[in-house]
């Protein structure tokens, strides 16, 4: 699964994008948010606050409960600030 | 109804814009533009420029998305909408909706619930660029009264 950074998430994990194949027991946005804040420092600065960062599955908006299965590519930002 | 949704790091004319949603129709009775520009300050602070980050794929389907939800409550014969991203200067434009009809209360009230939605929904960020020290850059927060405006839709 594709997983993408944009904005102060993309620099305080330290990369645009990777490759992750979540490991099972991780079946929603939220389980892979938590795992994803444990796996280092940069992880756990871009989630210290899960209920700011917003997450899309396949480019459309989804909640923390949002099950990730069957998903191509999950995005991690903060609130939009466009227009 | 004519849709053109484009992101684009150079400057749009919204002349030529409008000329192009208009061009040879009759049936056209209102268009209203609205334009975004990049002001000189953010929070009272003197700014050199904006950064605008987006999510490419996402933005394009995101903006279409909300079109179709506004072609659905109103009446539209056409829709332009133009997000810029890259590096945007005091005075620049930022974005630009235009809607077309066949009386005005459509056309306004459609490109207020555009610019409303894409404020809060479409993935851009903006990263300030400050004019005190250079190379000082800080990321724009979202604003809860832009969140305020979109909402008042949902119970329209």
């Amino acid at each position: 699964m594709k997983v993408r950074y944009f904005a102060w998430v993309r620099e305080r994990v330290g990369k645009a994008e990777e490759d992750i194949d979540p490991p099972s027991g991780i079946t929603t946005v939220g389980d892979f948010v938590a795992w994803l804040a444990g796996r280092g420092e940069g992880y756990a600065y871009a989630f210290e606050n899960p209920n700011v960062v917003r997450s899309a599955i396949d480019k459309r908006h989804v909640r923390p409960d949002a099950r990730i299965a069957g998903a191509r590519e999950i995005a991690f930002f903060p609130p939009m600030t466009g227009g | 109804m004519s849709v053109t949704i484009r992101l684009q790091r150079k400057p749009f004319d919204t002349a030529d814009e409008v000329a192009a949603l208009t061009h040879g129709r009759t049936d056209i009775g209102a268009v209203v533009t609205f334009i975004g520009i990049c002001r000189a300050d953010e929070n009272g602070e003197p700014i050199a420029a904006l950064n605008l980050e987006h999510y490419p794929e996402m933005a394009e389907a995101e903006i279409g998305r909300h079109v179709e939800a506004a072609r659905q409550r109103w009446p539209l014969l056409g829709v332009t909408v133009i997000h810029r991203y890259g590096r945007i200067a005091p005075g620049e434009s930022i974005v630009l909706v235009v809607t077309a009809s066949s009386h005005r209360e459509a056309a306004f009230a459609s490109a207020e619930f555009l610019m409303d939605y894409l404020k809060t929904r479409a993935p851009f960020w903006k990263q300030v660029e400050k004019a005190s020290k250079a190379g000082d850059k800080s990321w724009v927060e979202a604003k809860s009264r832009d969140n305020s405006a979109a909402e008042r839709w949902d119970s329209r």
